[in-house]
């Protein structure tokens, strides 16, 4: 090939690149708008993270994880690791979780409080969707809940809203959703797996199922959820406890 | 490059995390593994013979591997698009009208294994195992490193389900991932050796200005 067309495709990447710039803060502008960047996005990896979430939100806003037949659940589903059960997660585990409560509030116009029953008697679902956890292994269960949606619309969610907290009776163990996971179907506040009760090694009696993103996004032992339009003034207001120790808040990939 | 080279350390450090491989949609710790890489781990729950636990860098890993593959697949395009505007791949790439037979590929081997350094000819042109090597690495190995990475994602996975349900399923593309990888490093040290071989600072010179002094190739 001709040097010329060589030297001319550097100059050209040159100005491609400085037009990228010019580019880049409009495309900031339009992307906060939309609602394209996630709360981690000002962090070391932040550009990265905030093109696969705004890629994976134009894309995906409404799809389906993929579900299973029933002859595909794994025999050997795995339960990861947790740190030993506190002093509270103890006592409710004697009870036999007579007494567990998931709390929501926020902007939502009916603060409420729901008994594991009360989460029962609402329209019930099941899915067989795979887990797959960050460090690249994986399972398929058959998940049993309540559509999270269920519960935000008896709580009476504002137009306002953006995100959904949800936090673990163990310390520091929180995560979040922006609203179109948040109301996605498959999104589940699951009380049983594979025809049985949800057992505690899985997240038993109550565990936020987050099935289009990585294991990490489903929290075990769900007491309290708060709905809020700004992720700041949870912990260092990078969204969850998992960009804090390094991990990507949107675990869509 | 630059990215390349931060997804394979990443990509690496990701694996330590669970050294074991599957085959089919699902596969963990309490399963068979298709094989399995003999280190420690990065995670105390995987079963890996050792005692020792190896340091947990999968965090940073995993934020850089995905950010270093944005820079990789957008550069891509940019040369894939150059590339055919300018009939660079069918002009420079796609093996010229006398050398598309295995006697062409013989003789190349041949001069290239027998003798030392590349003559004047050569260091404008590029030879027939040259030319289908790059196309296989532009156009089959680079596309599926992406493709088997994009089918490991779960919210891609939702809206393209045939990404990963071609292949098999998520643990058979996490697998191909890993051997598509093994051979791009494979190509990547196949083509510095050559290139140290050929006389590095030149040829780097070529690569960015596109020229070769006379003299300077041989």
């Amino acid at each position: 090939m001709s040097e010329i067309t060589r030297r001319r495709m550097v100059t050209m990447g040159l100005g491609a690149a400085a037009a990228g710039v010019a580019g880049l803060a409009t495309a900031s502008r339009l992307a906060r708008r939309y609602g394209l960047i996630p709360p981690d996005g000002g962090t070391l990896y932040g550009a990265g993270e905030t093109l696969t979430y705004a890629a994976q939100r134009l894309l995906t806003r409404h799809s389906l994880a993929r579900e299973f037949p029933r002859s595909m659940i794994s025999k050997a589903p795995f339960a990861n690791a947790v740190a030993p059960p506190g002093e509270n997660f103890k006592r409710h585990l004697a009870a036999g979780f007579a007494d567990w409560r998931l709390t929501v509030d926020g902007m939502v116009s009916r603060p409420g409080s729901f008994s594991l029953a009360d989460l029962k008697s609402l329209p019930a679902h099941s899915q067989i969707t795979e887990v797959a956890c960050e460090e690249g292994w994986s399972y398929i269960a058959e998940w049993i809940g309540t559509p999270l949606k269920n519960v935000l619309d008896a709580v009476g969610v504002l137009p306002q809203a953006r995100y959904v907290v949800y936090f673990s009776i163990e310390p520091d163990w929180w995560e979040s959703v922006d609203m179109a996971d948040a109301l996605h179907p498959q999104t589940f506040l699951t009380l049983g797996m594979n025809d049985g009760e949800l057992p505690v090694k899985f997240g038993g009696p109550l565990r936020l199922r987050v099935s289009r993103q990585l294991a990490y996004k489903s929290v075990k032992y769900i007491t309290r959820m708060t709905v809020t339009d700004s992720l700041k003034g949870f912990g260092k207001g990078l969204g969850s406890a998992s960009p804090e120790a390094g991990y990507a808040w949107y675990a869509g990939i | 490059m630059i990215a390349f080279l931060a997804l394979l350390v990443t990509g690496g450090e990701i694996l330590i995390s669970h050294p074991r491989f599957y085959w089919g949609e699902t596969g963990n710790s309490g399963t068979a593994a298709l094989f399995t890489l003999d280190i420690p781990a990065s995670r105390g729950t995987v079963p890996t013979g050792y005692d020792y636990v190896m340091p947990d860098q999968n965090g940073w890993s995993r934020a850089l591997h995905f950010e270093a593959a944005w820079v990789l697949v957008l550069t891509g395009l940019v040369y894939l698009a150059w590339g055919l505007g300018t009939a660079y791949f069918r002009k420079s790439l796609w093996p010229a009208r006398g050398e598309r037979s295995w006697g062409a590929v013989r003789a190349v081997l041949k001069k290239t294994l027998g003798r030392g350094r590349p003559d004047e000819e050569e260091s404008r042109t590029y030879n027939v195992v040259q030319r289908v090597t790059y196309l296989l690495v532009i156009f089959g190995l680079f596309p599926l490193v992406i493709w088997t990475g994009l089918a490991m994602s779960p919210a891609f996975d939702s809206a393209v389900p045939a990404a990963v349900n071609w292949l098999g399923g998520r643990q058979t593309a996490r697998t191909l991932h890993f051997f598509v990888s093994g051979f791009l490093v494979l190509f990547l040290v196949v083509h510095v050796t050559m290139i140290v071989r050929a006389g590095f600072w030149t040829r780097v010179k070529g690569m960015i200005t596109g020229r070769v002094a006379p003299g300077e190739g041989v």
